[in-house]
């Protein structure tokens, strides 16, 4: 079985370089069907695995030596668990239904072979990432999707503001890597490997391991986390992301890529579940990053940009989830938000693609008429994400507000994330309106029109998905259905019982859905109104609208000094201090020569007298004998 | 043929293509040296294949003839381990620098000329097991390196070629200091003169601080240590690199950055720290420090650069830097992740420098300001660039990560304080190698001339892709090579250490032994602490 692995994880390969290298196609139909030939492949590589996977208990894995030296030996090491079937079927079955949509979406575009190969590329890597069964395969892929990333995002690289989004998020994710790499180095010293069932297995059988340095390395995993999945300080990069082409924000800065963090803390569960100062740290950054970006989400005016804080917010629930120890709900959430989100984000390329370009909601509405179908897919994405019942988000959400209850200062987690769930319903409610209800305030130029098939149909099965996946992980709280995904995941992933919370399970439920249709409710009806532009003009909504001047922060504190820094060193120290000393003993011999030289001019007379003074001098010390 | 001369013919071949070439009409010059250079390659092959994997902690294929027999100096040759993997980087790349100067019009054969009998001396540097003939190789590299930048160089080459000398033979210098105490005293404690290395490895030093509260060993450790950081080069001793890279021909550029500073670590690996090992471990914080301030500085300063070769230049400061500090862990892998580090920043460096020069070629500039936007016009080029920057800035997968992350890991287990500094050079070589590619490739055509520039031709192909290829290999499957020279890597720091403990027993405690810290010790017990963590 395990060839089926190599050929799930090889198959997008293939797909890049019979693109890239070998074909280079210019027509989107070709580039498009091969690609979406290969990431289909590998969807159904996937559903293989899966069906094997039910019928054993052990894992399927395959190894190749890599690099082994003294005490290290490092393999490229794949396996496929439960946790690995979740995520890989989720990966390759939307990523395959994204590269279906982009064929319609990219169809007019001029180097349309590179956007598949470097889409291929991207989902290699992140089989790559979640297969890998060390740290260090994980990090192959881990740095590979980010690259994949900094390439799409500059996808468009004519325009340097796109090309420099994607730099910006490559560095910023680099930050995360280094604390990544850290933390790999830690697990060496630690564990003597980086291997998870390995270390599982030490943690487990062996009692001698230092709390301090087990905070350390989670501590360190975490940071690479929050570059990889934005979470303050590190989620600058994200919203700028979307200079991408729309399926490239779907696929990779909202379905897979960014919750590769989320991945991470939940397979290093058995870490995670023993340190649990490090968990405080990972529900306040994620409590305080939905907070904060949830905020800001409220006042952008890009559809894109919206969606984005979106993702951000919805990220910062789940690792909120996770300083809960509630690994199955983070992971649930990851899997719903998936379908959800990336229905959403093609929406809004619908839209984008209807209007020829137009990305700003401002210069929309009424859309419905003309966009039927995106309009009711769309709907069912933002109901769903605010939380209505019984759509997917309604589950996943429930489940995490539920167990940040059982956190250090749980009820102060609770109120928070309810908070996120309103003002979550309330965005989602103002991009739906002022997007497709209302009055029109389209262009008049602009003639909107609804998308083609090949792009209706993804929608159609993700929205599909964002009705049905929640019944897949119903609470226990509602007994109709048994957690079919806690279950699946019960020997892979730690699970902490809930218990006794201060507000009951079916409680927290009714206050979370009431607080969900308040918010939808209320930003319809706000927004279904046409507003003037001078009414919105107070100084909070000013701030929000510029992103809290984050980003202006960063480069004050963080660039600029930097910039001025490295200016110093390059423009003074090095030529001046540093090669400045290399060349002062040339200056002082030249020196040394020229004053001499003064006294050699050919002047006969001077010859003499310095001869003469010579002779006298010779005379006055001989005479003085042995004093000196 | 080729029995147990093969390291002879891998030395001296090239410098006999060099004559045929001198014999040969101008134009033909090119062609000769192109082919001599594969015949390197091939011996380099041959090697590869032939090379004991089980014992590459000896030497082996030893060939010795008496050279000056009352001092016991040598024509001998060996090679280890540390010396295949450097020989087999330095066959590789010949065939590229040609290949890289194939267009040069002025004086093409002796250009040529120059590249041969370089072949002949940095091949000679690295296999020699004579000290004597080690020095005679290691000062005859810079004499075709000093006429490659002078005479084929840009407009300030006199400048540049003249600092690259000096700078470079002042450090000769110190190290022939070194050589001759070494040699006296070799005769001083054993009765006779030789020249072979590995007989000075067993040297006693006197234990007692003589000069500035530095003691013997120390000092002859800082005489062969500043000829070797300087050839590295080590912050703050770089500072002839930009200038002779930027002035320097492509194919100059190209040996130069590949296998010309690779000379200083490898000199460090086979004279100064075997014949001092405690003068090393007890510099070793100091040289650890100094490496972690090249990899930052380089990079900060390569990100202002406007000159496109001078950004490259001081990014090998910092990739160097990594070299250095897996040298200073003082354990296997830290050992490995620098000779693998030593080949990768020769193939991807040697590749970067490969590129600029088509770029140079085409419109006679380096500025960034007179590109960008080159990606829409030459796809091919674009994508190269692209892959071997991803290399350069350690993409795992490729070769450069496995180099850089065997060196963190291990000077991690050495002092992990190091390390949580040193792999901020992860970020800041991102940015500058991101920066690169942005003001080359990315935003649209301003200027008219780039409008037109021409793709790869095959032979830009040709050098390009056996880079490429190495890249691959080494980065997804290092195994095999590693391997290769596995016994030498494993045994290197424990015979060092055996060495060190067996001076430090030889040395008379004397008074003022006791009143200077022994630092050294302190050094050989934290590793072996990080060890145990």
């Amino acid at each position: 079985m395990s060839y089926v692995l190599l050929a799930m994880i090889g198959f997008p390969l293939l797909g890049s370089i019979v693109n890239g290298l070998l074909l280079k196609p210019k027509s989107a139909m070709v580039a498009g069907t091969i690609a979406t030939f290969c990431s289909g492949a590998s969807f159904i590589c996937a559903l293989v695995l899966w069906r094997k996977f039910l019928g054993s208990e052990s894992a399927i894995s395959f190894v190749v030596p890599w690099i082994s030296i003294g005490s290290i030996n490092l393999n490229w090491g794949f396996s496929y668990d439960a946790l690995t079937t979740v995520m890989s079927l989720f990966v390759t079955g939307i990523a395959t239904l994204i590269h279906l949509y982009s064929i319609g979406y990219m169809a007019e575009d001029k180097s349309v072979g590179r956007f598949f190969t470097y889409l291929n590329l991207f989902l290699f890597n992140m089989c790559l990432l979640i297969c890998g069964d060390s740290l260090t395969v994980m990090f192959v892929g881990w740095e590979g999707v980010g690259l994949c990333s900094y390439l799409l995002i500059g996808f468009w690289y004519e325009d340097l503001a796109k090309s420099n989004a994607g730099m910006k998020a490559f560095i910023v994710n680099r930050i995360g890597d280094a604390g990544f790499l850290l933390g790999i180095f830690v697990a060496f010293g630690l564990f003597g490997t980086t291997e998870f069932r390995e270390m599982a297995r030490q943690l487990a059988t062996q009692s001698n391991f230092d709390l301090r340095f087990l905070s350390l390395l989670a501590f360190f995993l975490f940071v690479g986390a929050m570059g990889k999945s934005a979470q303050i300080p590190l989620y600058v990069w994200l919203p700028d992301a979307m200079a991408g082409p729309t399926p490239v924000s779907a696929l990779i800065h909202a379905a897979t890529m960014v919750t590769a963090g989320v991945y991470l803390v939940v397979r290093m569960g058995f870490l995670y579940q023993l340190t649990p100062d490090v968990n405080l740290f990972i529900a306040i950054i994620g409590s305080a990053t939905a907070l904060l970006s949830a905020l800001i989400a409220t006042s952008q005016n890009d559809i894109k940009k919206v969606l984005a804080y979106s993702t951000v917010s919805q990220l910062g629930l789940m690792f909120l989830a996770l300083g809960a120890r509630a690994y199955v709900a983070a992971i649930f959430h990851v899997f719903t938000h998936a379908f959800f989100k990336a229905l959403l984000f093609l929406g809004s390329g619908s839209v984008i693609h209807g209007l020829h370009g137009e990305q700003d909601i401002r210069k929309m509405g009424g859309l419905k008429k003309e966009m039927p179908w995106t309009f009711l897919t769309f709907a069912v994405g933002t109901f769903a994400i605010a939380g209505i019942p019984p759509l997917a988000g309604f589950f996943s959400k429930d489940t995490i507000l539920h167990s940040a209850m059982t956190a250090p200062y749980g009820m102060f987690f609770w109120g928070i994330g309810l908070l996120v769930s309103l003002l979550t319903a309330f965005y989602m409610a103002r991009v739906f309106t002022l997007t497709f209800l209302g009055a029109s305030r389209v262009d008049h130029h602009t003639h909107p029109h609804e998308s083609g098939v090949m792009m209706l149909l993804p929608l159609f099965i993700l929205a599909l998905g964002s009705v049905a996946a929640g019944f897949l992980g119903v609470p226990h709280g509602l007994h109709f259905m048994p957690n079919i995904f806690e279950h699946f995941l019960e020997h892979t992933v730690p699970i902490f019982p809930i218990g006794e919370t201060p507000v009951s399970e079916m409680a927290a439920m009714i206050v979370a859905t009431a607080i969900a249709i308040i918010g939808t409710t209320v930003g319809i009806l706000t927004y279904l109104k046409p507003r003037k532009e001078s009414e919105t003009k107070n100084p909070v909504i000013f701030l929000l609208e510029n992103k809290l001047f984050i980003d202006e922060f960063y480069q004050i504190v963080f660039i600029n000094p930097f910039q001025r820094i490295s200016t110093f060193m390059a423009k003074i120290f090095d030529v001046y201090v540093v090669d400045g000393l290399v060349l002062a003993p040339g200056r002082i011999a030249r020196g040394a020569g020229l004053m001499l030289s003064l006294i050699q001019q050919g002047v006969a007379q001077l010859y003499l007298l310095i001869m003469l003074l010579g002779v006298l001098a010779v005379f006055w010390f001989g005479l003085k004998g042995a004093s000196w | 043929m080729v029995g147990n001369s093969l390291l002879l013919w891998l030395t001296f071949f090239p410098m006999a293509g060099a004559l045929v070439a001198f014999l040969a009409p101008e134009r033909t010059a090119k062609y000769i040296a192109l082919a001599t250079a594969l015949g390197g390659t091939l011996f380099g092959a041959v090697l590869y294949v032939k090379f004991d994997a089980a014992s590459s902690a000896q030497f082996q294929y030893v060939y010795s003839a008496s050279w000056i027999k009352s001092l016991g100096v040598n024509f001998a040759f060996g090679v280890d381990g540390l010396s295949f993997a450097l020989v087999l980087l330095t066959k590789l790349m010949m065939p590229i620098a040609v290949l890289a100067s194939w267009n040069e019009t002025r004086r093409s054969r002796a250009m040529m000329i120059s590249f041969l009998v370089l072949d002949t001396a940095m091949t000679g540097t690295f296999l020699t097991t004579d000290m004597f003939l080690f020095y005679v190789f290691w000062e005859l590299m810079l004499l075709p390196m000093l006429l490659l930048i002078g005479v084929w160089g840009s407009a300030d080459r006199i400048y540049a070629s003249l600092k690259f000398f000096l700078y470079t033979f002042a450090g000769s210098m110190l190290m022939l200091a070194a050589i001759f105490w070494v040699f006296i005293a070799h005769d001083t404690q054993n009765g006779f003169y030789t020249g072979n290395i590995a007989s000075f490895y067993g040297l006693s030093f006197p234990g007692y601080p003589v000069f500035l509260g530095l003691t013997v060993q120390q000092l002859v450790f800082l005489g062969f240590a500043f000829a070797f950081l300087v050839k590295v080069p080590l912050f703050p001793l770089h500072t002839w690199l930009p200038d002779a890279h930027v002035q320097a021909p492509t194919g100059g550029s190209i040996l130069l950055a590949a296998v010309l500073l690779k000379m200083g670590t490898y000199g460090l690996l086979r004279f100064a720290i075997p014949i001092c090992p405690n003068g090393f471990s007890s510099f070793a914080p100091l040289l650890a420090i100094l490496s972690i301030i090249g990899i930052l500085y380089g990079a900060w300063v390569a990100f202002q650069q406007t000159d496109i070769k001078k950004l490259v230049a001081y990014s090998s400061v910092s990739h160097l830097g990594f070299v250095v500090l897996g040298i200073c862990a003082m354990n296997t892998i830290g050992l490995t992740g620098a000779v693998l580090q030593m080949v990768n920043h020769g193939l991807t460096t040697g590749a970067l420098f490969l590129m600029i020069g088509m770029l140079y070629e085409r419109r006679h500039t380096r500025k960034f300001s007179d590109y960008g936007g080159l990606a829409s016009v030459v796809p091919w080029f674009s994508f190269f660039l692209v892959f071997v920057s991803c290399a350069s800035m350690a993409v795992p997968g490729l070769n450069g990560f496995v180099g850089e992350f065997l060196i963190l890991l291990g000077a991690f287990q050495t002092n992990p304080y190091w390390v949580c500094i040193a792999v901020l050079g992860v970020i800041f070589g991102a940015a500058y190698t991101l920066l690169m590619l942005r003001q080359i490739l990315f935003g649209e055509v301003t200027h008219e001339e780039n409008k037109t520039l021409k793709d790869l031709v095959p032979r830009e192909w040709a050098a390009l892709l056996p880079l490429c290829f190495f890249m691959i290999v080494l980065g997804i499957s290092p195994k095999p090579f590693i391997e290769k020279i596995r016994p030498s890597l494993e045994g290197y720091w424990n015979s060092i250490k055996a060495t060190a403990v067996a001076q430090q027993q030889a040395e008379e405690p004397s008074e003022a032994a006791r009143v200077i810290p022994r630092v050294q010790s302190h050094v050989w017990n934290l590793s072996e602490k990080a060890g145990n963590l």
